[in-house]
Parts: structure tokens; C-alpha cells; sequence
């Protein structure tokens, strides 16, 4: 029976076997001379691993006694993760070479972190969702504060730390009272204690605990706070792996809670969601306009793109969650060009996060000037592009779940949210001569990140790629 | 190999828009044109080797959103086929054209760099066009239908500098809209009454939405005519019938090749071609036909009219086009669908070949156009003035009458004429088009006079100076030639010979051989409404059986439909001999008015202009068509548009806008500034409070006992 | 009343108790004595529960270990706790606002509170009868929460990661002991002998 469950837990296995090898290996010889290497190894793991994923296939099976759930939505999540953080390493490469942050450590922290959230998505179990939310971020509370010189950066540590602490005190809490009041930990379990359709209030203030811890994770109003600190503070190469692979994990996790272990009172959460949902919008899309960094702009745009995910998962439907996978795929894709971009910015060879150092860009690159604004375009949702329809998936899944005036909201606070992007679209092209302008920048690695983000914003729109099947099957496996 | 046909143009776009900077000029400019013959070749090759039954190739899927499925497929069958060899022909001849014909634009500067654009967006139209005419459903015939209206925005604009070719772009993108909304409603109707949008799944639905209502603007429509009527609104705009026609003479700001490909031979005949590929549907739509016969009949007449009176010597040209459009409308809407291809089919070789003939006596007099200051050219550019004799005999349509010989339009617009005198009991329609035929032979020979015969006017240094064009110029107009002289006879028997044929050359099923032995003959007692009812009855139990769910019916085998009831073929075969030999009268009248006011006595036309003035500037103006739009249409709008920028967006909106954005949204924005205040104390206490505000609300809302 | 109850009753008061005082003490090395009471009690529960090898672990992980650190911590740190309990009062009123309404809900929720209906049988941790508690302990982490156990074990070694990427430095300014070179020193090359000529320098 082990011997069945390690080979469901295999790609995990061997990412961490790989991890604590490479970490031996570098210890005793040449220390950080490897660590670049390491990463385009890493990177190469990851790629490997989800290709593998990607086309194992077959019936959903659990492991460990139902700890461990192995399906075609933790496939379809985990191919997301494993991608986008292959990506932003090495993205991430040759900034932080130049920046003396490339220390060995950097990747094989990175590959815990994605272990974690492997096993977050896989979760079949809350002790096994904390371990793996814990993994994952006491590997990110290190990544975050890389950057020890910096007093921003062990801010940003810091700060992720305790508040961090702080939420994982809530889920551990909420676990507590759900295992108190339904007796098992196990998600089966708890789904058939709630089997009647009803809950005990005290369960439901479980839910409600567990759905506060998670949310801190994908950053949501109220537990957003932490996300600008840490997104400007932390290194860039970090920040873009903070806005992309955890981001699927945790909403990964937080449909997998939802639907596994709370899906017998969808009808309780769906309006929590619903209000988290309308709070972040909002919020990402009024607290961005007076940002002057680009880095903390894109942390509250990643608030208001979570708002979006989640209206698919207040829709409380099959088409809710695929619509939801969609849409994280899709804005996975849309940062992993921007923070390119955003990696690409320098001057005089130091890099750059003002907003006003884009005035005039288009003037000086203008290839890179077209792939920013389609990107920038696709984030606002303006129709031709691939992020309008990833909003409009969402936005259908929640008429079809009779939730309109949530998708009348949304389209208010898309409408507030398209201004700061277009804002910078302005800039680019309209703004006035400034000192700080940037010039030059960029390796071919990023070039070609830019390049490809923004081919997939505008011919994804074909078809997305086929991703749609594969995200209904994924959702058609967790909702059922 | 279809794919290769559609996609080889786009492929000739792409490397000659994007890749001549890195190949060089000339370079793209072959490969393009070469991608173009290859794409040609295949094409005669797929035309000559179909057997008319209907294929169909996937290439992906594309859409799918609930009940909305949508492949992107060919649909190959011989109305494609059939459009496949005109686009890519004449694509591929004016392509080559363009060699010449672009080779030293005054346009532009010396070290500008135009012809990889031109060439580029010649191509990228062509790979529109045959999207169009191969897609599978109405969403990927709709992309197709913008793609066209764009490459033809593009290209009608293509002298950027130039502000009424501009204007001329704008004016056509806009006015294809107002057509497009009327496709697009008909689109939408259709999805709604169907639940899809594919072309096998509407013709099946066809005769139960004849037995529908649909509810529409202010009163209920019976759904088959509704919905072919609003698809007819969108031809007409893309084929310029009337009222919506303005856009076309305007659209001669565009370089001659372009005027040939798309305002002659191709893009303005997408409209006669999606009549007759929703032939199922139309059939079913009695009052739609109707509407159709009236407008194609009526734009026929009236654009031959204005011809008559034009200087200009593409506008002449456009406005036969749109007089000649009008024919073909005219064949499908008395249900001779067959007969509209078929006229479409000689049309863009005998069209485009008079607008290269045009574009090379431009071409020789140094991109002078008004036929005022031409005369006595035949010497000096005699290649091209047979050419243009060939165009014009095919266009008036000579031909020794009762026979089958004669040029192409001869044979196709005698078939034409002799429907129209079968589907309207010779009436209205029938009686438009032999005027129409008469005007069409004046002012062609008219054309053909004050170009080639007579003395020289004008510029003596322009007329010093003509010469013939060079030989890539020449060739396609030979080729084209070839088109004019023996299309019609060779392809008489496949659109219009008897049943039988017709029959097998589109694919169709013979559900009704007896009827058509006997069609003739029982002519009147087998009366339309009748049979009509006949049909709608079996529709109606057919319907009532499952009127909830709708069961459509497999779609109808072949290219093109007829009801049963639909014998108007036969009858034009058997009209009388006078009706047949009318448009030849008309021709004869036409060429012999023509002769007298231009070479036998050339005062004559002052002499009635000044005696029919009203007449005549009624004719200069085109009916005064532009100038009651301005009136009743684009001025009230302009004031319209006027009133809401200034009062309704001006002060209301913005008002209420700039008080959101400029007042509300920033203060929030400090609001949430503040908030934002960096102590690790504020981010908890956020927390803290968010997470009691989520269980109180649970408490008051929950579900919990 | 049995010792076992008496016994009970005593752990758990003063476990409140030393729960209590931890967090009023003005003291700082005060607070980590009470908690260490607190710690003990609970040891004691742990043992009437039959539990006596999770007390013992108790005891020596936090007793012996953690509290020291602690303490340890504390004494090292300096930090003025009275004005951090200053600062504290400011947002006292607050805190007990927010206190008193989740108190209120909860109440509200435990006073419905009844057992599920497979919470008795769906319990993961029955110790089985027949065997030791110790044993059935292992048995549970080893065997049935194999994949939890390692998890955790990642995490540490994250966590051991993470403080040595953050804290270590390696100064270039001072000599440190090259175990290798010494021990492959060779004496042959290391000491070489030179004839000094008289009147002469090297």
C-alpha cells in the first residue's frame, strides 16, 4: 500500500529528493558559484515535472489514507504552479546574479515553496492543507527578506512573517473548530458531517476561520494588508514568483477546502466569497490609481484580479470553478510578461521601479511599448484580449448562478480598475521628457517572456490554447 | 489542399507586411504574387476536380460557449468552388497587375516604400475573402464579411495623404456597417431560433422557421423572412444596392488594381454570394424574395441611370458594377440562384478586366481620369483598346441572339433577364432590367467613344506622351479576355442549361424530376401560393409534432436550394421569343444612341443638356442621393450628436463622471492610503476586524443550528 | 472525591493560572517561570490521561528546552515591557471590544454545540487496547501520518535553511582554521632549507 502511495506523491518526491541533494552538493563544494546553474536546473525540473503531470492523466486517487488527493484539478493546478515558477526563475536569473542575491539557497528554497503548494492543491486533509500552506510560506517569509541589506526587504520579511503567523493562527483555529464539530479532519469526513445540507454554527465559524487564513494567502480584503509592503519590498525576481505560482496555490487550496471539505453548505460560504470577492475588486481597483510604483501597483491589481478569480468560486458551481482556473491561468500568464517587463527596467544599468520612469517608452522601445500595452490592456479586460475573456468566463459562470449584481459590481470596478492601467499606457506613449526615463535593460530571457505573454493575450483568444477543456475536466473532478 | 488555398495568401501577407525589410522589396512583392498563382492553380484544380458533393474540413475548434459551438472549418461545395477560382484569379492576375501599374506612383516620394504595403494588404484581403466564401457558419462567414470591410477600408485609404480618399475609406467602413447590423441581427436571430449557427443545422431548421413568429422592433414577423431580410440588409451593403450603394463610386480613391479585385470581382459580390448560400433559408421567405427582386431590379436601373451622365472614367465603371449587382440580386431573388452565380461569375472576368483596361488608359495618361480630356487613344495604346473592346462587347452583352453563342454577359444576362421575366410574370423587375440593359450598352460604348475615338482633348503633353502599358499589365487583361469571350459559353449549360445538369453540377438532390417534366405545362394550375401552402402545411405538422423542442430536419444536399414549388428555371427556358431577344433590342438601341451622340454627331449631348437640364443634373447627381442622406440623415445626426456631446455627455455625464473620478474615487484612494500605514499593528487589526465582521455576519445569516 | 479528580483539578488550575499570570506578570522572567508552570500542569493532564510519553516529551522539549531559550532570550533582549503595556493599554478598550463580541458569537455557537454523528467513530487517534501508548504513538506518526511526519520534517529543514540564508555571514576580514590544509599539509614542501652564506641576506 506505501509502496502505491509514494508513487502518487512521486513528482513531490523527487522535486524534494533533488532539493536536499542539490543542497549537500552545494555545501560541500563551490557554495553560490553553482547557484546560477542551479537555477536554469530547477527551472528545468519544474518543466519536466509538469509535462509529466500534464500528461499523466487518469482517474482521480488519493493517497495516505485520503490525505493526499491526486485528480485532474490538482494536475491542472500544479502544471500552472510548476510552469510559472520555472518561468520566474529564470526570469529572475540574471537580476539577481547582478544584484548579489543569487545565493544556492534561492532556488531550493523556491523548489520547497512549490513542493508546498503541491501539496496544498493535493490536500486531502487540514493537517495536511497546514503543512503544505506552511511549507510554502516559511520558504516565501525567507525569499521575501533576501535581500538581508536592505531594510525594505527584511521589512517586507518581517512583516510577511508575523501577519502570516497571524493567519495561519486563524486557519489552525478554524481547523480546530472544525475538527471539533465534525470530529475528523479528513475533508470526507467533514463532508459527510454536513451531509444533511445543515451545519452546526460552530462548523460553520470553523469554515469562516479556515476561509480568513486562506484568504491572507491569496491576499484579499481584509488580509491584503501585507501585499504592497512585500510585493515592493521583496527583490523583483521574488515579487513576480509572489504574484504568480503561490497565487494559484492558494486558490487552488481555497476551492479544494471549499468544495471537498465545505461542499455541503456551499449556500454558507457563497456569500462570504461573494463579499470578498466585491471588497478586493474595489479596493485593488481604487487604492492602485495613486500608486508611483509599479511594484506596489501590481500588488493591488493582483488584490482586484483575486476578487475577479473568487466570483467564479462564489458561483458556486462547476462552471464557477473552471471559469475560476481559466481566469488564474490567464492572469498567471499576464504577470509573468509584466513582471518581465517590470525586471527589464533600468537605468544606467540600475533597476527601476518608478511609474514616471515610463514616460515616453514607446519612444525608445517601441516592440517592448506594444507587448506592455497589450498586456496592460489584457489586465484591464478590454475585449480583444485574452483577459476579457477570462473575466467574461467568471462573469457568465456567476449570471448562470443568478449572482448578477456581483457581475454589475465587478464591471464598476473594472471600469475604475482600467484607469490606472491605461494610465500607463499614457504614459507610455503620451507622457512628457523626464530625467528619469529608463534606457536600456533587458535580457532576451525577458524579451522573449514579454514577447510570448503578449502573443498569448492576443491569439489565445482563438481558442485559450484548449485550456478550457482541460480546466472543466479539472473542475468537473472537484465539484461533483 | 484547400487549406493551402486559404491560408498561401495569408502566408504571401505576413512575409510581404512583415518580412520585406529583411528579403527586400522585390523579393516580397514575388512572393506574395507567387503565393497568389500557386493558390490560383489549386483553385481550378479543386473547381475542375469537384464533384459537387459537400465537404467539409475542419481546421481547429473554435468557439465553444454553451450551446454556441463553433468549428473553423471549410465548407467545400460548388458555390465555393465557384468563388474560389474568381478570388483567386482575379486576386492573382491584379497582383501581377500591380507590378506595373504601382511601379512609379506620384503618390509618394521617391525612397518611399508603398508597394510591400499594397502588396501586403492585397494579399491579407484575398485571404478574407476566401474565408468568407468557404466558412462553415455564419459567425466565421462574419469574421470573414469585417476582414473584407477592413482590407478594403485599408486599401481604399490607401493614399493616406490624400484627404478625399480618406474620406472615401471612412465613408465605405461606415456605411457597411449600417448592413452589418442588419447581418448581425440576422445572425443573432438565427442563433436564437436554431441554437447554432452552422449552415447544415440553419437549412435543416429552414422550413420550420417559415412556420414561426419571431417578435422584432414593434410587431411579430414571420421568422424565415425576418431573418433573410435582415441577412439581405447586410448584402446590400457589402454589394452596394440601393440606399445603402453610396460608398462605392466614392471608393474609386483607390489605387485601379484595387477598384478591379475588390469593388468589381470580389468583395462586392459577398452579398449576391450570401443570398445564394442561404438559398435554404430564402426559399422559405417569399416576402424577403420579393424585396430582393424589387431592390436588385431597381439599384440595376438606377445605377445604369447615372452612369449614362458620369465623366469620370472609374466611376462609370463602378456604377455599371452596381448596376450589374443589382442583376445578379435580381436572379436570386426570383430563386434562379444558379443564374446569379452565374452572372457573377462572367461579371468579375469582364468587370475586372474593364477596370484594368481603365487602370492602364490612367496608367497611359499619367493618372488622368476624366474622360473629357481623353479621345482618339485607339492608336496609341492598341493592346489595351481591344481589351476594353472585348470588356464592353461582353458587358452589353453581344451574342447572336437564340443561340448560345456570344460573349460572357451575352449568355448571363439574357439568362438573367429571361428569370426576371419568369419570377415576375414579366412585370416590374423584367421590364427594369431591359432599360437597364439599354442604358448599360450607351454608356459603355459611350465610354469606349470618348476614350478611343474622336480627336484628342485636354492636356496635348499627356496625350503626346501616352504609351502602352507595360507586359505585366497586358497579360492579365489577356487573360482576363479570354474570361470575357468564352465563359459564358462554356459554363451556359452548368447554371442554366436543363434541370438535369444543373442539378448534378451543384450537388443537388432531384426530389422533384416529375414536376419539372411536367413543370411547364402545368404552369398555372400548379399556381405558387398553392404549393406554398402544400409546403408550409407538411412544415406546420411537422413542427406542431415537437413544437417545444424544435426538431430540425437534415440539411438539404448541395450548393444551392430550390422549394419544390420553384420552377421559374423552366419557365425562363420557355419564355417567348420576344423576351429573349429584348435585351438584345435594348443592346442594339443603346450602342446605335451612343454612335450618334458621339461619333456621328458630337453636339448632340450639349444640345440635350442644355434642353433637359433638370434631367441632366438630376443624373449628375446621382439622384441626389448623398444630398437627401445629408439632409435627413447626417446633418440631424450631426446636430443630434451635437446636442448629446455638449448637453447629455458634456454636462450630465462628464458632470457625474468627473464628480466620481475626479472627487469620490481619489478620496478613497487617500482614504485607503492612509490606511495603509505600514505598522504590522494596522495590517493585524485589518485582519482582526475583517474576520469578526465575517463570523458576526455568519451568526446574523448563517444556516447553522 | 478520587485523587485522580483531585489531581485533575489541580493540573488544570494551575495550568489557567500559570496561563494567566504569563501574560499579567510585570516581570518578563516571571512570565517565562508561570509559563513553565503552565507547561508542567499540562504534563501532569497529559500523564492522568495515560498519555505519559507525550508528557514526558513536554517536559523535555518545552520545559527543558524552549523555555529556556526563552528565558535566556528575555535576559539577552532588554526589552522594556512596561512600555510595550503602555503602548498595549492605549488599545485596550478596542481589544476588548473585538474580545467581547467574538466572545458573545462563540457562545452562541458552543451553546448549540453537540457531537457529530460520526465524530466517535471517525476519531483518527484511539489508542487500540492491547498495545502500549508509545508504540500505538508510533505506529499513528510512522505509519498512518507518514506523509504529515515528513512534511514536517521539510518544514524544519526549511525553517533551518532560512534562519542560516538570513543570519549567516561570512566575514572576509578574519583567519579561520582550514581543517583540510592543516591535516594535508605536507611537511616536505612546507619547510624549506636555506643555505645563508655569511654576509649575506636571503
Amino acid at each position: 500500500m506505501i509502496q502505491t502511495d509514494l508513487i502518487i506523491i512521486l513528482p513531490e518526491i523527487i522535486i524534494s529528493v533533488c532539493a536536499m541533494l542539490a543542497l549537500v552538493v552545494s555545501v560541500y563544494s563551490g557554495k553560490d558559484a553553482l547557484a546560477s546553474r542551479l537555477v536554469l536546473l530547477t527551472s528545468a525540473l519544474f518543466v519536466v515535472m509538469a509535462l509529466w503531470i500534464g500528461n499523466s492523466g487518469g482517474e482521480s486517487q488519493s493517497a495516505f489514507g485520503g490525505m493526499f488527493q491526486d485528480d485532474a484539478y490538482a494536475r491542472f493546478c500544479k502544471v500552472v504552479i510548476l510552469l510559472s515558477a520555472a518561468a520566474v526563475l529564470v526570469m529572475g536569473r540574471d537580476y539577481m546574479l547582478r544584484t548579489g542575491l543569487l545565493r544556492f539557497e534561492y532556488p531550493l528554497l523556491i523548489a520547497f515553496s512549490v513542493v508546498g503548494m503541491m501539496v496544498m492543491v493535493s490536500a486531502g486533509d487540514l493537517m495536511a492543507l497546514y503543512m503544505g500552506l506552511e511549507l510554502q510560506s516559511l520558504a516565501l517569509y525567507v525569499v521575501a527578506a533576501l535581500r538581508r541589506d536592505s531594510v525594505k526587504s527584511t521589512e517586507a520579511g518581517l512583516k510577511y512573517f508575523v501577519l502570516g503567523a497571524l493567519s495561519s493562527g486563524l486557519l489552525l483555529y478554524g481547523a480546530s473548530l472544525t475538527y471539533g464539530y465534525a470530529g475528523t479532519t479528513g475533508f470526507n469526513g467533514i463532508i459527510e458531517s454536513t451531509s444533511g445540507g445543515q451545519a452546526s454554527m460552530g462548523l460553520l465559524f470553523g469554515l469562516v476561520f479556515v476561509i480568513a487564513g486562506l484568504a491572507f494567502k491569496v491576499s484579499v480584503v481584509p488580509f491584503h494588508m501585507w501585499t504592497p509592503d512585500v510585493y515592493e519590498g521583496a527583490p523583483t525576481p521574488i515579487t513576480a514568483f509572489f504574484a504568480t505560482a503561490p497565487k494559484m496555490a492558494a486558490m487552488g487550496l481555497f476551492a479544494r477546502v471549499l468544495y471537498d471539505a465545505f461542499g455541503g453548505v456551499i449556500g454558507d460560504w457563497q456569500q462570504i466569497l461573494a463579499l470578498l470577492s466585491v471588497l478586493s475588486m474595489f479596493l485593488g481597483a481604487v487604492a492602485a490609481i495613486g500608486q508611483s510604483d509599479i511594484k506596489r501597483l501590481m500588488a493591488y491589481s493582483s488584490i482586484a484580479h483575486m476578487g475577479y478569480a473568487l466570483i467564479g468560486l462564489a458561483a458556486g458551481t462547476a462552471q464557477g470553478v473552471q471559469a475560476m482556473l481559466v481566469y488564474m491561468a490567464v492572469y498567471v500568464t499576464m504577470n509573468l510578461g509584466t513582471f518581465a517587463f517590470i525586471l527589464s527596467m533600468e537605468k544606467d544599468g540600475r533597476p527601476v521601479t518608478k511609474i514616471a520612469s515610463l514616460n515616453l517608452y514607446a519612444n525608445r522601445a517601441p516592440t517592448k511599448a506594444i507587448a506592455m500595452l497589450v498586456l496592460l490592456f489584457s489586465l484591464a479586460g478590454v475585449p480583444p484580449f485574452l483577459g476579457f475573456f477570462a473575466k467574461f468566463g467568471v462573469w457568465s459562470a456567476a449570471i448562470d448562478a443568478g449572482m448578477i449584481w456581483l457581475v454589475f459590481a465587478s464591471a464598476i470596478a473594472s471600469a475604475i480598475g482600467a484607469y490606472y492601467y491605461l494610465r500607463i499606457v499614457y504614459l507610455m506613449y503620451f507622457g512628457e521628457e523626464v530625467d528619469e526615463a529608463l534606457n536600456g535593460g533587458g535580457s532576451p530571457v525577458l524579451w522573449g517572456v514579454l514577447m510570448a505573454a503578449a502573443a498569448i493575450m492576443v491569439f489565445g483568444i482563438v481558442n485559450l490554447f484548449g485550456i478550457n477543456g482541460s480546466a472543466a475536466s479539472a473542475a468537473a473532478a472537484l465539484v461533483n | 489542399m484547400e487549406t493551402l488555398i486559404l491560408f498561401s495568401p495569408l502566408m504571401g501577407a505576413l512575409i510581404a507586411g512583415f518580412g520585406w525589410r529583411i528579403i527586400g522589396e522585390q523579393a516580397a512583392l514575388w512572393v506574395s504574387t507567387g503565393f497568389l498563382f500557386f493558390a490560383c492553380l489549386l483553385s481550378w484544380i479543386v473547381f475542375i476536380s469537384h464533384d459537387g458533393v459537400t465537404e467539409q474540413i475542419q481546421l481547429m475548434r473554435w468557439i465553444e460557449s454553451g450551446t454556441l459551438a463553433t468549428d473553423w472549418s471549410i465548407r467545400l461545395d460548388r458555390l465555393t468552388a465557384i468563388m474560389l477560382i474568381v478570388v483567386t484569379t482575379v486576386s492573382a492576375l491584379v497582383h501581377l497587375y500591380s507590378f506595373g501599374y504601382m511601379a512609379d506612383d506620384p503618390a509618394w516620394e521617391a525612397g518611399e516604400s508603398y508597394k510591400p504595403r499594397f502588396f501586403a494588404y492585397l494579399s491579407f484581403f484575398t485571404f478574407t475573402m476566401l474565408m468568407l466564401v468557404t466558412s462553415d457558419n455564419l459567425i466565421q462567414m462574419f469574421f470573414g464579411w469585417e476582414g473584407v470591410g477592413v482590407a478594403s477600408y485599408l486599401l481604399i485609404g490607401f493614399y493616406y495623404r490624400k484627404p478625399t480618399a480618406n474620406a472615401a475609406a471612412i465613408k465605405a467602413f461606415v456605411v457597411n456597417r449600417v448592413g452589418d447590423v442588419g447581418f448581425a441581427l440576422g445572425i443573432f436571430a438565427l442563433y436564437m431560433t436554431v441554437d447554432s449557427i452552422r449552415f447544415d443545422d440553419v437549412f435543416g431548421a429552414a422550413p420550420a422557421l417559415a412556420n414561426m413568429q419571431l417578435h422584432f422592433l414593434w410587431s411579430d414577423w414571420n421568422a424565415a423572412n425576418l431573418i433573410a431580410i435582415l441577412l439581405f440588409i447586410g448584402a446590400m451593403g457589402k454589394s452596394a444596392q440601393l440606399f445603402l450603394h453610396t460608398w462605392l463610386p466614392d471608393a474609386m480613391e483607390g489605387p485601379t488594381p484595387v477598384s478591379a479585385l475588390i469593388h468589381a470581382a470580389t468583395m462586392v459580390t459577398a452579398g449576391v454570394f450570401l443570398v445564394c448560400r442561404m438559398s435554404p433559408l430564402i426559399e422559405y421567405a417569399p416576402e424577403a424574395k420579393t424585396l430582393i427582386t424589387f431592390i436588385g431590379a431597381s439599384t440595376a436601373l438606377f445605377a445604369a441611370s447615372v452612369g449614362l451622365v458620369q465623366t469620370d472614367i472609374k466611376r462609370v465603371i463602378a456604377y455599371s458594377t452596381c448596376s450589374q449587382l443589382g442583376y445578379m440580386f435580381v436572379a436570386a431573388g426570383v430563386g434562379v440562384y444558379s443564374v446569379a452565380m452565374f452572372h457573377l461569375l462572367t461579371h468579375a472576368f469582364f468587370k475586372a478586366m474593364l477596370f484594368l483596361g481603365a487602370g492602364s488608359v490612367i496608367h497611359a495618361m499619367h493618372h488622368e481620369q476624366d474622360m473629357r480630356n481623353y479621345g482618339g487613344l485607339r492608336k496609341k495604346i492598341p493592346y489595351t483598346f481591344w481589351a476594353m473592346m472585348i470588356g464592353t462587347l461582353a458587358i452589353t452583352g453581344v451574342g447572336i441572339p437564340l443561340t448560345h453563342i456570344g460573349f460572357a454577359g451575352f449568355l448571363s444576362k439574357d439568362a438573367v433577364i429571361e428569370s426576371a421575366w419568369a419570377g415576375t410574370q414579366g412585370g416590374y423587375g423584367f421590364w427594369l432590367l431591359v432599360v437597364a440593359a439599354l442604358f448599360t450598352s450607351f454608356y459603355s460604348w459611350r465610354l469606349m467613344f470618348m476614350t478611343f475615338y474622336g480627336t484628342a482633348r485636354g492636356n496635348q503633353d499627356t496625350h503626346a506622351h501616352a504609351h502602352e502599358s507595360p507586359g505585366v499589365m497586358l497579360f492579365p487583361l489577356g487573360v482576363l479576355a479570354v474570361g470575357a469571350v468564352f465563359s459564358g459559353m462554356v459554363w451556359y449549360g452548368s447554371f442554366f442549361g436543363d434541370h438535369a445538369q444543373v442539378n448534378r453540377f451543384f450537388g443537388m438532390a432531384e426530389p422533384h424530376v416529375e414536376a419539372a417534366g411536367a413543370g411547364f405545362g402545368e404552369q398555372n394550375s400548379h399556381s405558387k401560393d398553392e404549393s406554398k401552402d402544400n409546403s408550409s402545411d407538411d412544415a406546420t405538422t411537422d413542427s406542431a409534432q415537437t413544437s417545444a423542442a424544435l426538431a430540425f430536419g437534415p440539411a438539404p444536399q448541395g450548393a444551392l436550394f430550390k422549394a419544390v414549388d420553384n420552377h421559374v428555371m423552366d419557365r425562363a427556358h420557355h419564355a417567348p421569343t420576344w423576351v429573349k431577344l429584348s435585351p438584345f433590342i435594348a443592346m442594339l438601341l443603346g450602342f446605335v444612341t451612343a454612335c450618334w451622340f458621339y461619333l456621328w454627331d458630337p453636339q448632340m449631348p450639349k444640345y440635350l443638356v442644355k434642353h433637359q437640364r433638370p434631367l441632366y443634373l438630376f443624373l449628375l447627381n446621382k439622384w441626389y442621393f448623398d444630398e437627401i442622406f445629408e439632409i435627413i440623415l447626417i446633418s440631424p445626426a450631426k446636430k443630434l450628436g451635437r446636442f448629446l456631446w455638449k448637453r447629455g455627455d458634456g454636462d450630465v455625464i462628464d458632470g457625474t463622471l468627473n464628480g466620481v473620478a475626479m472627487g469620490l474615487i481619489p478620496f478613497f484612494t487617500r482614504v485607503l492610503g492612509m490606511a495603509q500605514s505600514g505598522y504590522i499593528f494596522t495590517y493585524a487589526l485589518a485582519m482582526v476586524l475583517g474576520i469578526v465582521g465575517l463570523i458576526t455576519w455568519m451568526t446574523l445569516s448563517g444556516g447553522g443550528f | 472525591m478520587s485523587v485522580t479528580v483531585f489531581a485533575f483539578y489541580l493540573f488544570a488550575v494551575s495550568a489557567l493560572a500559570g496561563g494567566l499570570f504569563t501574560v499579567i506578570s510585570r516581570n518578563p522572567v516571571h512570565s517565562v517561570l508561570w509559563l513553565i508552570l503552565s507547561f508542567l500542569s499540562s504534563a501532569g493532564l497529559f500523564v492522568l490521561l495515560g498519555a505519559e510519553f507525550v508528557a514526558m516529551l513536554l517536559i523535555i522539549v518545552y520545559v527543558g528546552a524552549v523555555a529556556v531559550l526563552f528565558l535566556f532570550v528575555v535576559m539577552m533582549l532588554d526589552v522594556d515591557f512596561s512600555e510595550l503595556r503602555a503602548e498595549m493599554a492605549k488599545y485596550l478598550p478596542l481589544a476588548l471590544l473585538i474580545g467581547v463580541v467574538l466572545l458573545m458569537q462563540f457562545s452562541v455557537a458552543i451553546g448549540v454545540w453537540v457531537f457529530s454523528d460520526q465524530a466517535l467513530s471517525a476519531r483518527a487517534a484511539v489508542p487500540p487496547a492491547a498495545t502500549h501508548n508509545t508504540a500505538a504513538l508510533g505506529l499513528l506518526i510512522y505509519d498512518q501520518y507518514f506523509l504529515l511526519f515528513q512534511l514536517a520534517g521539510l518544514i524544519l529543514l526549511v525553517a533551518m535553511i532560512g534562519a542560516i540564508v538570513l543570519t549567516l555571514r561570512h566575514r572576509v576580514d578574519v583567519k579561520r582554521q582550514d581543517v583540510h590544509a592543516q591535516m594535508w599539509r605536507d611537511p616536505a614542501v612546507a619547510m624549506e632549507l636555506k643555505d645563508v652564506k655569511p654576509g649575506e641576506g636571503l
